[in-house]
């Protein structure tokens, strides 16, 4: 499958998780600020990817998990370069290299985008 | 018995589905202001859909609650779909069936059909609508938030309910 296939593949997946339009959706569309995911629409992107590509995605794997609330990983706010470190082990989807340079942790949702889904999904498929 | 918008469990097949009925009645006090009359038509009493969704949101909720024994906290946190073509009268009953789409640590999401059953009709069950749901399992999803440690979701009201309609109990419960 080519990434345009993913591509055109998670813009549906994501105009029936989050009610948007096929249009509002782009490789560079933040799924937080432009497409307006919250929390539990997280755990309904990782449902209906499962349900599309037939992949098993680990909680966590896709979307970070007890990062936030670990001190070692964030002191006053910021990502520490070991929670840098964990992030980029965990996830290798997602670019860290603008967030590194202010890692607030209140941003961390505006790293995924559709184009990081899409390198996701394009992982799990060729590891299956 | 409060905030019950299910009746009687008729069918479970853990993991997978839950069917429930729900009798609309006369004596529910909120259809006589649901449509209460105006200056130009009488009343119209008619099952409110916003309570629709929360019979599916019961119906669906239980079967995901029973999926972890009772022992996660199965908050609804997302109406994917509701759509709804027909009103639920009293004398009518609502049978919601209730399916498993994906269900993990997380949380769930489910697919409901919501059917009519007329005794005054011509019988059997007509689909009036679909309710698609997202269930969190609350203390996992909070971001470490706390919750109060005894299950506030599944309640006595839910035992009793639970109980009534012969649905064998978790151990512990």
């Amino acid at each position: 499958m080519t990434r345009d296939d993913i591509f055109s593949k998670i813009r549906t997946v994501l105009v029936d998780a989050l009610a948007v339009d096929d249009d509002d959706v782009t490789m560079e569309s933040v799924l937080t600020t432009d497409l307006g995911a919250e929390s539990i629409d997280f755990l309904d992107i990782v449902f209906k990817l499962e349900q599309e590509f037939g992949i098993k995605i680990d909680q966590g794997e896709l979307f970070p998990d007890n990062v936030a609330q670990d001190p070692r990983y964030v002191q006053n706010g910021l990502v520490t370069a070991e929670g840098l470190a964990t992030l980029r082990a965990r996830m290798p989807h997602v670019n860290l290299d603008e967030f590194e340079k202010d890692p607030q942790i209140t941003k961390i949702g505006t790293l995924f985008t559709v184009d990081t889904l899409v390198s996701f999904v394009e992982a799990k498929l060729r590891a299956k | 018995m409060r905030w019950m918008w299910i009746d009687r469990i008729i069918e479970l097949t853990p993991r997978q589905r839950l069917v429930a009925v729900k009798n609309v009645s006369m004596a529910e006090e909120h259809l006589h202001d649901h449509f209460g009359a105006r200056g130009d038509r009488g009343a119209m009493p008619v099952m409110p859909a916003c309570l629709i969704i929360e019979g599916m949101a019961q119906s669906a909720g239980i079967l995901v609650g029973h999926a972890g024994g009772f022992a996660e906290k199965v908050i609804l946190a997302k109406v994917s779909r509701a759509e709804l073509h027909e009103d639920a009268v009293p004398g009518q009953t609502l049978r919601y069936t209730a399916t498993v789409q994906n269900l993990d640590a997380a949380g769930a999401a489910t697919a409901g059909v919501v059917e009519l059953m007329d005794s005054g009709g011509p019988g059997g069950a007509r689909v009036i609508g679909a309710i698609d749901l997202m269930f969190s399992h609350v203390d996992k999803n909070m971001a470490g938030t706390e919750f109060p440690e005894h299950n506030f979701v599944f309640s006595e009201t839910f035992k009793t309910l639970l109980r009534t309609s012969g649905v064998e109990m978790p151990e512990g419960m």
